[in-house]
């Protein structure tokens, strides 16, 4: 059993916990991620590592509540424990000699860039951050993310906070403005990730996103994972999570996506009314 | 004086009308009327060419005696001294072509029903008898197994007989490894896979989830700093490979 030793609720929908998994914290690196599972008779899911305490044997987890997992992770309290967490998995998000990056956040996806950005912070790279949220009510890691840019945009949908528009807005024209970036780093909804990367290749530089597909072992063994990038078939799990953002087949990956959204839909519908919250 | 039939005796199994409504288990296993007639069509031949098919050198004719005297607990020890996991060989090994396939009785019409009697016993063992199996005098080395699919199982199982003290890591939150995951319910019962572990555990092997060798902790780090002087790595088979069907992915 893996204890959840700190759990804060970052937005309505979006919660952070620390879970106590001290082999976990050890070998975590940014951009690895966990496989849990909350009971014995559940699923598991991916969650990317957000942050990890080495020291206090803490890995740091920031899920959305989208489906019947995750509200059931929901409801649980600090001091209460998750029957699986296994991991790090992936392979770690790769920054050295990287001197100027933009880092770009989307939602939840934001939780995953964060720790990328701090660690590219931390090595004395140059870090630009844009994070893009639908409205201020969802905005979160504002803080986190200054204390590690050099500059940081936020974006909202409806110009409720920060500036109206989308990421790929401000990315455009902060390359218009002269700056070079030896990477952008895109991470966030697929549809996001895709304008993100067709943009780029406009200028000509190297983009990295991280993929999300459904997963189920982790270890490339189930191959649900599986995309193509560059014409050729890739797990996410093992070959992953970051790709080349240039060669990834998205509307591939947003037409697999798809494949459970009814069922989840009702996963939602049926699991107990405690559980339930809005998804906006 | 044997059991002189041609025929295996029949598996009792779910009706196609009932099984195609329900995911448990299809075959039924013989009774201990039926085992005790299989048995007796066993000749006690002098070559013993079955032991010869079975990787794991079950002494077949010995068991098979034992069962014909209706001394279920006797075969079941027989069985056990070779092999760890017995119900779940008696139902997934492809005795057709390893013990049954030498079966004399094989040449002129069926050959002993060996794995239907296997089975027997592992589940006569498993529901009659509350022994727990003894476990050896510790020999104070210290093995690590990493896969807990029936290969570790066993290697952790002949380890575990033999006085070292064993660890199993499995990547996944279940152990049993193939057993559990790839071979479905109808087939081989997870309830079956659950109390072979529980047996294994008995002998004081001890089961580790969650934990990916080479991700979690690597092969340097158990022989170095846990202290394990040999690792067995029955990482299972495990990659999938994929038809290159245009719209496969």
């Amino acid at each position: 059993m893996y204890k959840i030793v700190k759990k804060r609720e970052l937005n309505p929908t979006v919660t952070l916990m620390e879970i106590e998994a001290p082999f976990v914290a050890r070998k975590a690196e940014p951009g690895q991620f966990i496989i849990l599972r909350v009971d014995e008779e559940g699923e598991r899911i991916p969650l990317t590592v957000a942050d990890f305490d080495r020291e206090k044997g803490t890995v740091t987890i920031i899920f959305q509540i989208v489906g019947g997992t995750t509200q059931r992770l929901n409801h649980l309290q600090e001091g209460e424990s998750i029957a699986d967490f296994v991991g790090p998995l992936g392979e770690p998000s790769h920054t050295d000699g990287l001197k100027k990056v933009a880092v770009i956040g989307g939602g939840v996806g934001c939780a995953i860039a964060y720790p990328v950005a701090k660690k590219l912070h931390q090595q004395g790279a140059a870090v630009h951050s844009v994070v893009g949220f639908r409205n201020k009510d969802l905005v979160i890691l504002e803080e986190e993310f200054k204390n590690v840019s050099d500059l940081c945009k936020i974006m909202t949908d409806d110009g409720s906070y920060g500036t109206k528009g989308l990421v790929t807005d401000a990315l455009k024209a902060l390359i218009e403005e002269g700056n070079s970036y030896d990477e952008v780093i895109a991470i966030g909804p697929v549809v996001m990730m895709k304008f993100v990367s067709l943009l780029t290749k406009q200028y000509n530089i190297k983009t990295v996103v991280s993929m999300n597909p459904i997963m189920i072992d982790g270890t490339g063994m189930c191959g649900c994972c599986r995309l193509t990038v560059a014409g050729k078939t890739k797990f996410a799990c093992v070959d992953g999570p970051d790709f080349d953002g240039h060669e990834v087949d998205y509307d591939e990956i947003l037409k697999r996506a798809s494949t459970y959204k009814e069922f989840e839909q009702r996963e939602r519908e049926e699991a107990c009314n405690l559980f339930k919250k809005e998804v906006k | 004086m044997p059991n002189m039939s041609l025929k295996k005796h029949e598996m009792p199994s779910q009706a196609p009308d009932v099984r195609n409504k329900n995911f448990e288990e299809v075959a039924l296993g013989y009774s201990a009327e039926t085992a005790m007639e299989e048995a007796q069509r066993c000749l006690n031949c002098k070559n013993k060419p079955c032991i010869g098919g079975c990787p794991v050198k079950i002494h077949i004719p010995d068991f098979i005696a034992k069962v014909a005297a209706g001394e279920f607990e006797q075969a079941y020890q027989i069985i056990q001294q070779t092999s760890s996991l017995p119900a779940v060989c008696g139902r997934v090994c492809p005795q057709e072509t390893q013990c049954e396939s030498k079966c004399v009785r094989g040449i002129k019409g069926e050959p002993v029903a060996i794995g239907r009697l296997e089975r027997f016993v592992a589940d006569w063992h498993n529901a009659n008898s509350c022994d727990l199996p003894v476990k050896a005098a510790p020999n104070g080395h210290k093995v690590a197994v990493v896969g807990s699919g029936p290969a570790g199982l066993t290697c952790a199982g002949d380890l575990a007989k033999r006085g070292y003290d064993v660890t199993v890591f499995e990547a996944l939150h279940l152990a049993g490894g193939v057993l559990v995951y790839g071979i479905p319910e109808f087939r081989l019962p997870k309830k079956i896979v659950r109390k072979e572990i529980e047996n294994l555990s008995a002998l004081g092997v001890k089961v580790e989830t969650n934990m990916v060798i080479g991700r979690v902790l690597s092969i340097d780090e158990l022989m170095g700093e846990y202290g394990f002087e040999a690792v067995f790595i029955g990482s299972g088979a495990g990659l999938p490979r994929f038809m290159n069907i245009p719209g496969e992915n």
